[in-house]
């Protein structure tokens, strides 16, 4: 089904799997949304009021004049000024590595929105360990294609970590997918270690805890 | 009640004959080449100062045809020393609109698709009352007995034009510079009719720095011996010199040091060979120079006062309890805020602190920085990135609200 649809709207797999984490008509805010494509996926395919902040120029005058909300601003500086609870999901795509302080970024998402759906490239993929294990070199694959002196991806992590950060700050983990190099998701049942070594990437959901 | 006067024809202006030009635009003041609304003594308006503004005229430009079911007005609000003149050949000068490359047939604010109207603000000196007016009780202009005024009370004033055109909810309020602040004073004081709102190259308040550079303006324009107290009309002479210095001084403002650079650098009028004088001898000398003599020429020095004035009382937040996000609590109108990256001005800060405000009270709002070399004049140039931006909140929000029919939602991809 997914990937009919990927074929179909040549959407990622990873935006269509955040799109069915979304319920119909939610308040989404995407943070480092790019040029907006998995806000008009939601806004489309959802009918979420989607809003977006983008650091880049390019990325945010694309998205305006594609007529969507989105702010010029910076994940790590900009999240302050929404109030608590301001929408039903706060996403970060293929952006927490980006950021200079992963662990503020998502405190605050997870306090501007009743959900956080976060979704990151595993760095524990076998592809990425065989690259240090053999090479001896930072890993370049086709999904993190920069090389280590300038990339924009100051953060790392693997499913193991994201895990354990989840459990840091005390967050409840609501929904996961692992998603294979083919972009096919891994077994739900399957233990974290195997999504650790063959997810390529991971979307994750979670919710402040109750109690 | 009030009564409507068309006198929209244009009138064929030859420049060079500068003394006509002066008296031309002495006559904007009282006989406009604008539509004109008057409201008489029983609709004054009243003022931020405690006091009342009558009788109120407004002079104001329109484009386009209202639709039926009057869902199309865009409101443009011209900033300190613009007019009602947006799309259409200025009466004074003879140049184009101010706004022709933004406001126009198949431009972003299209008047194929929207009725666009632009009012002179009141204190301004092109037919809306101004300090240039006449005052019915004296037979002279108000000068300096026409009250002081605020952003606020201009916003109130154009309100009472849009009531008067019949119009219950505005498609969009646009504006720059002072415009940016009428249009932030919308949204906060009639939020009900507001759909959208672009406030670009704007501040939600003026800085110290803002006033300081106006007050340089201000007491250049009233140490003009012309100046005569602010009578200087019933004496048949104009403080020419102190508002060409104080305009001087405005124009460095609106340009970034690189623009300044890249045009003239450092210049000479005639060869490298310094005179030793006094002379406009730097090509940015004689720039300038022009800029302030031709600006005599169009607008009167008392205006400058008022609308420098109002600028400088501009605080919203001041008018709601200090938080600017108070000033748009629980508001529904779309907002699309943008900066350009050289405008020291009002600078990107500025526009963020909107932003954030806007965040904080949950509004729906897109901001741009849009990068440019021209500083604060950006916002009047063809912009590539500006001009689609805005045509893209704009489409986009005349589609949500109807104006416009949706495309085909087919995917229009293979």
């Amino acid at each position: 089904m997914t990937e009919h649809l990927a074929a179909r709207d040549s959407a990622r797999v990873d935006f269509l799997t955040v799109a069915e984490m979304v319920e119909p008509g939610a308040r989404v805010l995407d943070v480092g949304c790019g040029n907006g494509a998995l806000l008009a996926l939601l806004a489309e395919k959802r009918g979420c009021d989607a809003r977006g902040i983008e650091l880049s120029q390019r990325g945010v005058n694309e998205a305006v004049s594609r007529g969507l909300s989105v702010v010029q601003g910076d994940a790590d500086k900009d999240l302050a000024s929404y109030p608590d609870g301001a929408f039903d999901y706060v996403i970060l795509s293929q952006t927490l590595q980006a950021t200079h302080r992963p662990k503020d970024v998502l405190a605050d998402m997870l306090r501007i929105g009743k959900r956080a759906i976060v979704s990151f490239p595993n760095f524990a993929h076998w592809r990425i360990r065989s690259q240090i294990l053999f090479k001896g070199r930072m890993p370049v694959t086709e999904n993190l294609s920069y090389s280590w002196f300038d990339t924009p991806n100051i953060h790392f992590c693997t499913i193991a970590d994201f895990v354990a950060l989840a459990r840091i700050m005390d967050a409840k983990i609501e929904n996961a997918v692992a998603l294979d190099r083919f972009g096919q998701r891994i077994m739900v049942n399957a233990p974290w270690a195997l999504w650790n070594l063959f997810g390529d990437q991971a979307i994750f959901c979670l919710s402040k805890s109750r109690d | 009640m009030f009564f409507i006067k068309n006198s929209g024809e244009r009138m064929s202006t030859k420049p060079g004959a500068e003394r006509n030009l002066k008296q031309q635009s002495l006559r904007e003041a009282d006989a406009p080449h604008s539509l004109v609304v008057r409201f008489d003594a029983a609709d004054a308006l009243h003022l931020d100062s405690g006091g009342r503004l009558t009788p109120l005229t407004l002079a104001y430009q329109t484009y386009g045809v209202l639709n039926a079911q009057k869902s199309n007005a865009v409101l443009i609000c011209h900033a300190l020393t613009g007019d009602q003149h947006v799309a259409n050949a200025n009466p004074i000068t003879g140049k184009a609109g101010w706004w022709e490359n933004m406001a126009g047939p198949g431009r972003p604010i299209d008047t194929n698709i929207y009725f666009v109207i632009c009012s002179n603000v009141i204190g301004g000196c092109m037919g809306s009352t101004g300090p240039a007016s006449s005052n019915p009780a004296t037979g002279k202009s108000f000068g300096l007995d026409l009250p002081v005024l605020t952003i606020r009370d201009m916003v109130r004033a154009q309100a009472r034009l849009i009531d008067y055109l019949g119009i219950e909810r505005l498609f969009c309020v646009a504006g720059g510079s002072m415009g940016g602040m009428q249009v932030l004073q919308w949204a906060a004081t009639y939020p009900e009719r507001v759909y959208c709102a672009l406030p670009i190259a704007t501040a939600p308040k003026h800085s110290s720095q803002n006033i300081a550079f106006h007050e340089v303006g201000r007491q250049s324009i009233m140490a003009d011996p012309d100046w005569r107290g602010g009578r200087y009309l019933d004496e048949d002479v104009a403080p020419s010199k102190g508002l060409a210095v104080a305009r001087m001084a405005a124009h460095i403002t609106y340009l970034s040091d690189e623009a300044l650079q890249r045009k003239f650098g450092r210049n000479m009028q005639s060869g490298a060979e310094r005179s030793f004088s006094f002379d406009a001898e730097f090509q940015v000398e004689n720039y300038l120079r022009y800029q302030g003599a031709s600006f005599v020429d169009r607008f009167d020095a008392n205006s400058y006062l008022y609308v420098t004035r109002a600028c400088d009382y501009f605080d919203l937040a001041g008018e709601y309890g200090g938080s600017l996000a108070a000033a748009f609590a629980g508001t529904k109108t779309r907002f699309c805020v943008v900066s350009f990256s050289t405008d020291w001005l009002y600078p990107t800060s500025a526009s963020r602190a909107i932003v954030h405000a806007l965040n904080a009270a949950g509004a729906s709002v897109s901001f741009v920085e849009i990068e440019s070399d021209k500083g604060h004049d950006a916002f009047l140039l063809d912009e590539p990135d500006f001009m689609g931006t805005t045509r893209g909140f704009l489409e986009a929000a005349a589609r949500s609200s109807g104006i416009i029919s949706n495309p085909t939602t087919q995917s229009t991809k293979s």
